[in-house]
């Protein structure tokens, strides 16, 4: 059934799909100000779903090797290391000070305390930290272009490729605003057959897990909590309430993306909370899921199919040599 | 839940998720230029490059896995509807030698196209999996469909016209029968065709590649009209002098639309226009202006000359060929450089529009 949002603005994405009764919206929020960079979600991914592990290299680009979201690399860490300063990290592992009672100066906040008592500045330094996975949007341009019916709307809400029905088209590919989905590439793997060879590959966000109450793999592994699971409405309560926690503690580059449902891809289910802006961790700040405009597209193409059959009829006008 | 944690910390807490990291620095500028720079063949521009800010320089959206299959089918796809509407046009206005290399033109250019798209599949065996729902918002399936009509008709069209060439008085009678569906299966063909040939431009519109879906307006057009530039210039080939008449209007008509609404799409496009010029995608746009231009004038000047048709002709088969590889490498690099998809974003980001749904 077509609705008045189908195509663009805020919707179910379930119950547009067409379930009638269904689990609440499923999603994460990735919280990348505690993201700590340890990759326990790209393993933790890549056992549980069965991934390959070919396409690493050292790429010099920080700790980064797993290079983007792609076929092979369903949760991808990415490392940015930046000139700015980060003020005090609170790590929560600090032992409570002795009070010797003798007369302290407050430190300032560029100062720290380097191990042999001496008082040096802060290195211009930060590293951002940001787990990234398919968004499993409201409006899935690949889901929207698959001619198979391959990729298909889950009763959580997600999007999900059926391995089995999937020929390898590879429309989905290019419709993908964020470039999460791809298809499997099967040059490799020392020989041996390379599972769904041929076929397009992303985060299920672990839809068998789901079905049993589980948590998906990569939100169970983190051990930051950086990953967080849930219903999504609850989600996006709880990363407003981050966000205008980190702005009252003066961080003002403190950011939700993927959480407003009135986005350009009616919000994503699974969102980030960033401390940049989202190009600079590999996001395109302001997607937009291209069938939006899709009967734009089909008014002209139609407009175009006629003028060809005009202009061919006027062709017969006229001398026949 | 741990309590809210300042920057001075707690004692023996672990602020676990709700940790405060450090405050940041000042929203000091820091977009840097980013994107990789290659050199080589670029045109010196005016406009300052633009800056803007990406990870590493790496693609935000990833180009299509497509090898240039698809591009030969967006030509070969064109070049059978066009023939169609030609085979058509000859079957009524009594042009026997247009309509049959019309129609076998078509038939040619469809297998190849069918065999282009087999191949292109990561799964090629599971093709018939296309068919397997209609789906709407997929322009590939609603393509696979359009063909679907499109290709029997043509195919019995071209039967028919085999069937037509060969002895009568030796025919079995099914055959003479299929003699008969030429002309209905024909005249279906043509106006079915006119779609196969358009919706290949929204095939391509309809994806996150920036050059492609920036190109949307005007893309369906450019389409249709290379396709009866090169239609009309296969016509003017294989077809006797006698009858090429409406070939060549068609091929000029065609070549002249096709430039003048390639150059409105440029226009439309802001920076996703760059990738038409640059590189190979750039020395192929170019190429099809100029041989479009030299094969419509040719068409024009001298198409009652038989070697001047055979000659134009080509040129703008070529030219149609060249515009189809031109967008697709264009989008191909759109893609792989993330420039294009970050600075009209950002753009109107900075301009205060974001897309958001208005209700």
């Amino acid at each position: 059934m077509i609705g008045k949002n189908s195509l663009f603005g805020p919707v179910d994405p379930a119950k547009e799909a067409g379930y009638e009764d269904h689990p609440p919206r499923k999603g994460f929020f990735t919280d990348t100000s505690i993201c700590i960079g340890c990759k326990a979600c790209e393993v933790a991914c890549k056992e549980w779903n069965d991934v390959p592990d070919h396409g690493f290299d050292m790429l010099g680009s920080s700790y980064d090797n797993s290079h983007s979201l792609n076929a092979d690399q369903w949760r991808h860490v990415a490392f940015i290391e930046q000139p700015r300063r980060t003020g005090d990290q609170e790590p929560g592992l600090r032992r409570p000070p002795v009070d010797l009672g003798m007369p302290t100066v407050a430190p300032n906040g560029n100062e720290v305390t380097l191990p042999d008592g001496t008082v040096g500045e802060k290195p211009d330094f930060r590293w951002l930290m940001s787990s990234d996975v398919c968004k499993h949007c409201t409006h899935a341009a690949c889901l929207d272009v698959c001619p198979t019916g391959s990729l298909f709307r889950t009763e959580f809400g997600t999007v999900v490729v059926q391995d089995d029905i999937c020929n390898g088209c590879g429309y989905c590919v290019p419709a993908c605003p964020y470039g999460v989905i791809d298809r499997r590439k099967g040059d490799t793997d020392n020989g041996k057959a390379i599972l769904n060879e041929g076929v397009a590959q992303k985060c299920t966000l672990c839809y068998d897990r789901l079905k049993a109450d589980q948590k998906p793999a990569c939100a169970q592994a983190c051990p930051t909590e950086s990953i967080q699971y849930g219903d999504v409405e609850e989600l996006r309560e709880r990363a407003d309430r981050r966000v205008a926690q980190l702005h009252e503690a003066g961080i003002m580059d403190a950011r939700l993306y993927g959480n407003d449902p009135n986005d350009g891809v009616g919000g994503t289910g699974a969102f980030f909370l960033l401390l940049d802006e989202p190009e600079v961790y590999g996001f395109p700040p302001d997607p937009v899921v291209t069938t939006k405009d899709l009967p734009h597209m089909f008014n002209r193409a139609t407009a175009a199919a006629l003028a060809m059959l005009a202009g061919a009829a006027i062709s017969f006008l006229g001398r026949r040599g | 839940m741990s309590p809210g944690v300042e920057r001075s910390g707690l004692a023996n807490e672990r602020p676990a998720r709700e940790a405060v990291i450090g405050s940041s620095g000042s929203g000091q500028a820091r977009r840097r230029r980013g994107g990789r720079r290659r050199g080589g063949g670029g045109e010196r521009s005016m406009v300052p490059e633009a800056e803007f800010t990406s990870y590493y320089g790496r693609p935000v959206v990833k180009p299509a896995p497509w090898e240039h299959d698809i591009p030969a089918y967006l030509f070969s796809g064109g070049l059978a509807a066009g023939s169609s509407l030609l085979a058509a046009g000859g079957d009524l206005n009594d042009l026997p030698a247009l309509r049959r290399t019309g129609r076998l033109a078509a038939l040619g250019a469809l297998g190849f196209s069918m065999a282009a798209l087999v191949h292109d599949l990561g799964r090629p065996a599971r093709f018939l999996n296309m068919l397997r729902t209609v789906k709407l918002t997929s322009p590939m399936s609603v393509g696979t469909w359009i063909l679907s009509i499109y290709g029997p008709f043509a195919g019995a069209a071209a039967a028919a016209e085999v069937v037509g060439m060969l002895p009568e008085d030796r025919l079995p009678r099914p055959l003479r029968l299929l003699r008969l569906a030429g002309r209905p299966t024909g005249l279906m063909a043509g106006l079915t065709a006119p779609p196969v040939a358009a919706y290949t431009a929204v095939l391509l519109a309809d994806t996150a590649t920036p050059s492609w879906h920036a190109a949307y307006r005007e893309l369906p057009f450019v389409f249709v009209s290379s396709a009866l530039a090169a239609s009309g210039g296969l016509g003017m080939v294989s077809a006797p002098k006698e009858q090429a008449g409406p070939a060549r209007r068609m091929a000029i008509g065609g070549a002249v639309v096709e430039l003048l609404a390639e150059k409105q799409m440029e226009r439309s496009m802001g920076i996703t226009a760059e990738p038409l010029h640059k590189g190979r995608a750039g020395k192929l746009m170019k190429a099809a202006k100029v041989l479009t231009a030299v094969g419509a004038t040719g068409a024009l000047l001298g198409g009652r000359s038989r070697a001047v048709a055979v000659v134009s002709g080509a040129a703008l088969m070529a030219g149609s060929a060249c515009t189809r590889f031109g967008v697709f490498e264009a989008g191909q690099e759109s893609a792989r450089d993330p420039k294009y998809t970050v600075v009209p974003q950002r753009e109107r980001l900075d301009r205060g529009e974001p897309v958001r749904y208005q209700g």
